[in-house]
């Protein structure tokens, strides 16, 4: 399938989006290397068809799991988010995908799971980036079940009407968009729930910089670097800078799930 | 052989050093103009000043290891590498100032006093202006002793450039890591004894 469609959803953002070309050209996605054009040049390698997903844990019915079963195409929902990068960039992307929760739902999450703990194709041969241990490889990432279970949060099987390109995460990717962009994992291999609050890889790496939580938080800083404000990608030379938003801006829809919680302790 | 490029090199006015020195910067005007950029124009500009800052500092703290070890003489360009590097270096801070921070003076003041990366830069820039404003006759035979003790700054000038570099980044990456290490190479080269150690590692008989 090379054209997608999705049904329009109230939960997109008005604002304009980025071209196909900055989407699929300036990528972070390590496996392929650490340049942001790295991914782009070096992602031919990965074989994104067949592909399935092994959906573990504490859920009714595991097993694997077809990305086509997991993400029918008739279910596809466009959804244009914005994307804020722990580096202080930020973009606009029209994903095609369905909520997470109708995938974790298909698989049965039974009552004790807390968390949901998600983890990257494991494959030098497809991902020459995994032959340097700068990561901890397979990259992992995790959320809560209540996160897992919003509606903002989507798996993400396409872009711009497309398949999603290999730089982008093909064919399977996480999209939780008021989270820094690391969370959202690409190339998803499996989905594990558990009541044990997962390992992450930047969190595994570097937990004074990378919290479990990693919400795009304006407030709270990288140790090395401001997040006050953000860089949008596309905006030329003399773009400037925009205030980074509360939550990346959907801080109406998700701020309730971390009502109480002390938002510099849980970065 | 080496006498013979020495004397070639004798006859390359001072000024051709600078016209070469002036093709990164053409090409990035060049790229820019023409849209070989990508897809981040701001992050590529900056970025690619900073790097070549570092490639004539490098290349700046060579001459002298160069006609130790090889007798090859580069003496008359030494002046005119470090100076590029700060020009490079300047170039740099101000596409950070202009593009990447949009001018937002609060910000980069806040951020210049408090981000280790940005310390680290600030100050081995500062160390490069003071070497580039004392970089002439006047200021040599008016220091004596003093100039010659005021241009070591070059070394941690150096090391704080790559550690900078290497501190922006999420990991450890290889390039900033191997410029960082010949940066180190090179400032050991300067203790005594040093090339003599180095001369039997590689199997070489001492000349002289």
């Amino acid at each position: 399938a090379f054209g997608l469609t999705g049904k329009p959803s109230a939960l997109s953002t008005d604002e304009k989006p980025n071209s196909f070309d900055e989407i699929t050209n300036y990528n972070n996605f390590y496996e392929f290397g650490t340049g942001k054009t790295d991914p782009a040049q070096n992602a031919g390698s990965l074989k994104p068809q067949p592909w399935s997903v092994r959906i573990d844990g504490m859920v009714d019915r595991p097993g694997s799991y077809g990305v086509e079963d997991l993400v029918p195409e008739s279910a596809l929902e466009e959804r244009i988010y914005r994307l804020r990068c722990v580096e202080a960039w930020s973009m606009i992307i029209p994903w095609l995908g369905v909520p997470l929760s109708s995938v974790l739902n298909k698989a049965g999450v039974q009552s004790g799971a807390k968390y949901v703990a998600f983890q990257t194709l494991l494959d030098p041969e497809q991902m020459p980036g995994q032959s340097y241990r700068i990561i901890d490889w397979p990259y992992r990432e995790g959320l809560r079940l209540d996160e897992a279970m919003h509606p903002l949060a989507i798996l993400a099987t396409g872009l711009y009407g497309k398949v999603l390109p290999n730089q982008n995460g093909a064919p399977i990717r996480l999209v939780v968009p008021w989270k820094y962009g690391f969370k959202s994992i690409k190339s998803i291999v499996s989905i594990t729930l558990t009541d044990q609050e997962p390992q992450t890889s930047w969190q595994m790496l570097q937990a004074n910089e990378y919290g479990f939580y990693a919400n795009v938080n304006p407030q709270v800083d990288h140790p090395r670097w401001s997040q006050a404000t953000e860089r949008r990608i596309g905006a030329g030379l003399f773009g400037g800078r925009q205030e980074t938003l509360m939550f990346n801006g959907y801080g109406d829809q998700v701020a309730s799930l971390y009502a109480g919680m002390d938002l510099k302790k849980f970065y | 052989m080496i006498q013979h490029l020495n004397q070639r090199l004798h006859r390359l006015p001072v000024w051709a050093v600078w016209l070469a020195s002036a093709i990164p910067l053409a090409l990035l005007i060049w790229d820019t103009f023409m849209g070989g950029l990508g897809v981040d124009p701001v992050r590529d500009i900056e970025h690619r000043l900073g790097r070549t800052a570092l490639y004539f500092l490098i290349a700046t703290l060579c001459v002298k290891p160069l006609l130790r070890l090889a007798r090859l003489n580069l003496m008359r360009f030494r002046q005119a590498l470090g100076l590029i590097t700060f020009a490079y270096a300047a170039c740099h801070l101000l596409a950070w100032a202009v593009f990447d921070m949009a001018l937002l003076w609060p910000q980069m003041l806040k951020d210049v006093v408090k981000r280790p990366y940005l310390i680290f830069g600030m100050i081995a820039i500062l160390m490069l202006l003071a070497l580039a404003l004392t970089s002439n006759r006047y200021s040599i035979r008016r220091m004596g002793a003093n100039w010659r003790h005021l241009h070591r700054l070059i070394y941690p000038a150096a090391i704080l450039a790559a550690v900078h570099w290497l501190w922006a980044l999420k990991v450890w990456e290889s390039k900033p890591l191997s410029l960082l290490f010949a940066i180190l190479f090179l400032l050991f080269l300067r203790f005594p004894g040093a090339f003599g150690f180095v001369g039997r590692l590689l199997g070489w008989r001492r000349a002289g």
